[in-house]
């Protein structure tokens, strides 16, 4: 056993933390939230330069990292920083499963910044559930509806997937083909997502199915699960000082003890966090997987609720404003609980699971 | 014990249901369903409405215009609102400030300013906290120094809900800078067109603009809109807190709240089924939903003793505490209902946004609704400080 980051790991975090904390303020991402793009495309092109998507991808598909620990590594910063950019959806996901389909040019292109994806698999009733899907495919041509797309508007391609007869499979898409539509809205947490409806819509078959739809999706679960922590990190630690700077009835009020009891619950939840993360990476491509990344889900679900309200009621007033930061860190925590599968989804996954 | 409505009660209860039913504007309902912002004029149609029915001033005694409701028919009242969507009456002319000059202020002051509270000439907003002086209130620092038949008002309030819409403040100032942090405290009424206010907003984190700073430089205010007497301030503040606090139990809202969530359950799907079928969440909602059947008597029974005379002190900051817990919890079950639909920023703020969320459940800005009221626990005392007061009062032998 160890705990310990390998060099290049270690390497990869500090120059990722020091860069979004030189980079990514408070001041600058509500610029960037209340832009038309939702996100920075600097930003996003340091974020290839400094090697951070490169280090989504293996050695094989011309990246340098993939496994469970460098996913984790790169989005518990991302998370720690509030970053808005779809490093999640576009270069992890949309990335992944091109570089699953054999698409080395493209997958080039993403690690390089030069390529943004959608993946757009969910639809309006289909809630976290996987293998619902009612879009048809008929010759190579696409028909239906997908719900609340990650980055549809600034995606070069989207990767659709549909029903070809019993089977699902997944479909690249260009951003001009006919009959596609993307309604395009701002997210609460921050970037943009959209309805996209697909009408005879022509797709190039990838080759893949909902089973690599699936080794995707857990390797996005890594990644949710350690961006969720990266922002409980932030949300304990603004709150802790804040509980020794704001001063109420003549004391910080981290001298009242009914809030310093729970401070000290939230640091040990923080910890336990911290564990589920390293649980989910360090299994995501075992055979158990699912158990793990459900037990998971559903932990960083649960003690990320704790964490984001406990945090705001702990700051009173302050935290409630649109421009403080600790709002938004909060809302991202939140907001994980609604992708991947959420707490309840998880907790019944885990009980099928472990009980098989 | 009689759980009952008496016949008579249940006669006010059908003619609520039947004003609601005949007066509420389908627009207004719509909004307030939806979670959409209402706009100045919606809230003042809506008490032009109540109050051309003797309705708007409903714990106001008759001889000052108001409908001299019992506790059991202002809680019919909220019970059948909250479930006909009608908009909540503003609370800061009417609750607030209205009791204090009714019980404190002068008959010119009752005369001059009680009718205009009821017929909307005023807009009222509360000027009691500032940056420094939140829970710790009696810390306040906005001066205010007596210039001949004026005072001459320094300093700063925030928080201050729907000041916006406001032509005036009712404030706490410190008159006396040397007193006792209480003692030095007085209740002030402010114009806010006089020369030197100043009103920036604040927007909240689901986007919406519901609260303000309002700065005061050298702002000349009549020594005629003081409150009772100098540097009793805080008498009145207090006794203004627990007008707040009555109501803060929010049962009618928590109904309501709950019915959307199963309305929401029964269309979303989860695993081919709808979702209130799933055992887990079912298992939520059912959770909520005996505490908050618990919680109406406990809101009955406060309310009775109330009736009968006896001022709620402890019982207003327990229904606070539990109230807001059982709320915020509703809200919570309503983001989760909704599933990867919480995500639209579904808000005013931004323009036009509102026409392009997809929102298959018509279930309006859950999440946004979520954050919005963890200010629940957090204002008018916070939940913490309830808590001290509940331990403050059990625990020392009736507390000062
Ligand atoms: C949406 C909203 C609307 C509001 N509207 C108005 C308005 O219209 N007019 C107005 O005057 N004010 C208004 N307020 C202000 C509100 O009353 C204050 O936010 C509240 O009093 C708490 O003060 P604070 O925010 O400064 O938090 P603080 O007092 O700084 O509290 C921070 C944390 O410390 C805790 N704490 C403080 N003291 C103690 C203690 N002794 N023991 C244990 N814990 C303690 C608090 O409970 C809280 O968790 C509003 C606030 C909000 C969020």
């Amino acid at each position: 056993m160890n705990f310990n980051l390998t060099e290049e790991r270690q390497m990869l975090q500090d120059t990722l933390r020091r860069y979004l904390r030189e980079q990514y303020g408070t001041a600058r991402r509500n610029e960037i939230l209340g832009s038309d793009t939702g996100f920075s495309p600097d930003i996003w092109a340091e974020l290839a330069e400094l090697g951070v998507l490169g280090a989504l991808f293996t050695e094989d598909m011309g990246g340098f990292g993939g496994a469970g620990f460098d996913i984790a590594v790169v989005f518990e910063e991302l998370g720690r920083a509030g970053v808005v950019e779809p490093v999640l959806d576009s270069a992890l996901m949309g990335g992944r499963l091109l570089a699953a389909a054999g698409k080395t040019d493209l997958v080039e292109q993403v690690i390089g910044g030069a390529l943004h994806l959608a993946v757009a698999h969910a639809e309006p009733d289909s809630r976290y559930d996987l293998d619902h899907v009612n879009t048809t495919a008929t010759d190579n041509t696409l028909t239906g509806r997908k719900a609340v797309v990650m980055n549809a508007e600034a995606a070069e391609h989207l990767i659709i997937s549909a029903k070809d007869g019993d089977r699902i499979a997944l479909y690249l898409v260009d951003k001009g083909a006919a009959g596609l539509d993307i309604q395009g809205y701002p997210l609460l947490a921050g970037g943009r997502a959209a309805e996209v409806t697909l009408e005879n819509t022509p797709g190039t078959p990838l080759g893949l199915t909902l089973g690599d739809y699936e080794a995707t999706w857990r390797l996005a679960l890594v990644a949710q699960c350690a961006e969720a922590l990266g922002a409980m990190e932030t949300a304990t630690a603004q709150t802790q000082d804040y509980l020794m700077t704001r001063k109420q009835f003549g004391r910080p009020i981290g001298t009242f003890q009914a809030l310093a009891h729970r401070m000290s619950d939230l640091l040990i939840e923080l910890e336990q966090a911290r564990s589920a993360v390293i649980n989910a990476a360090g299994h995501v491509t075992d055979t158990d997987a699912d158990l793990h990344l459900s037990a998971s889900k559903n932990l960083i679900g649960r003690i990320g609720r704790l964490v984001a309200e406990e945090a705001i009621q702990m700051h009173g007033g302050i935290a409630m404003t649109q421009e403080y930061e600790l709002a938004h860190i909060a809302k991202r925590i939140i907001m994980a609980d609604h992708r991947f599968g959420d707490t309840d989804y998880h907790l019944e996954r885990f009980i099928a699971l472990s009980a098989a | 014990m009689d759980l009952s409505y008496s016949p008579e009660e249940q006669a006010f209860q059908a003619e609520v249901r039947q004003f609601l039913a005949d007066e509420l504007p389908g627009d207004i309902a719509d909004k307030v369903r939806l979670d959409t912002d209402l706009t100045k004029d919606d809230m003042e149609r809506w008490h032009a409405i109540l109050n051309n029915r003797g309705w708007l001033a409903q714990n106001w005694p008759a001889e000052f215009g108001g409908a001299e409701w019992s506790a059991v028919q202002r809680h019919i009242y909220d019970t059948e609102a909250a479930d006909a969507n009608a908009p909540r009456i503003v609370p800061f002319g009417l609750s607030m400030l209205g009791p204090v000059l009714q019980k404190f202020g002068s008959k010119e002051q009752q005369d001059h300013w009680l009718p205009r509270i009821l017929d909307g000439t005023d807009w009222w907003c509360q000027g009691y906290s500032e940056p420094g002086a939140g829970s710790d209130l009696a810390s306040l620092k906005t001066k205010a120094v007596r210039d001949g038949d004026h005072y001459i008002v320094n300093g700063q309030k925030t928080w201050t809900t729907l000041g916006q819409f406001a032509n005036m403040i009712f404030c706490l100032v410190r008159t006396d800078a040397d007193a006792k942090q209480q003692e030095g405290i007085s209740f002030l009424l402010i114009d806010m067109d006089t020369p030197g206010v100043e009103v920036r907003p604040i927007i909240l984190l689901d986007g919406c603009h519901e609260v303000n700073e309002v700065w005061f430089t050298d702002v000349r205010v009549p020594v005629a809109n003081l409150v009772g007497e100098e540097n009793k301030g805080w008498t009145y503040a207090k006794y203004l807190l627990t007008h707040e606090r009555t109501g803060l139990g929010g049962v009618g809202f928590s109904q309501a709240g709950l019915k959307t969530v199963k309305r929401i359950a029964k269309t979303a799907n989860h695993n081919g089924k709808p979702l209130i079928e799933n055992p887990h969440f079912a298992a939520r909602v059912a959770q909520v939903e005996i505490d908050l059947r618990a919680m109406a008597t406990t809101n009955l029974r406060i309310i009775s003793q109330a009736a009968a005379g006896e001022a709620p002190g402890l019982e207003a900051s327990m229904l606070k505490v539990k109230g807001s817990i059982i709320r915020q919890e509703i809200n919570d079950l309503a983001r989760r209902a909704v599933g990867p639909y919480a995500m639209p920023f579904a808000s005013e703020a931004v323009e036009g946004a509102n026409d392009r969320i997809p929102d298959p459940f018509d279930a309006g800005p859950v999440a946004g609704q979520y954050f919005n009221n963890r200010k629940l626990s957090i204002f008018g005392g916070s939940n913490e400080i309830q808590r001290g007061i509940i331990a403050k009062v059990t625990m020392s032998g009736g507390g000062k």
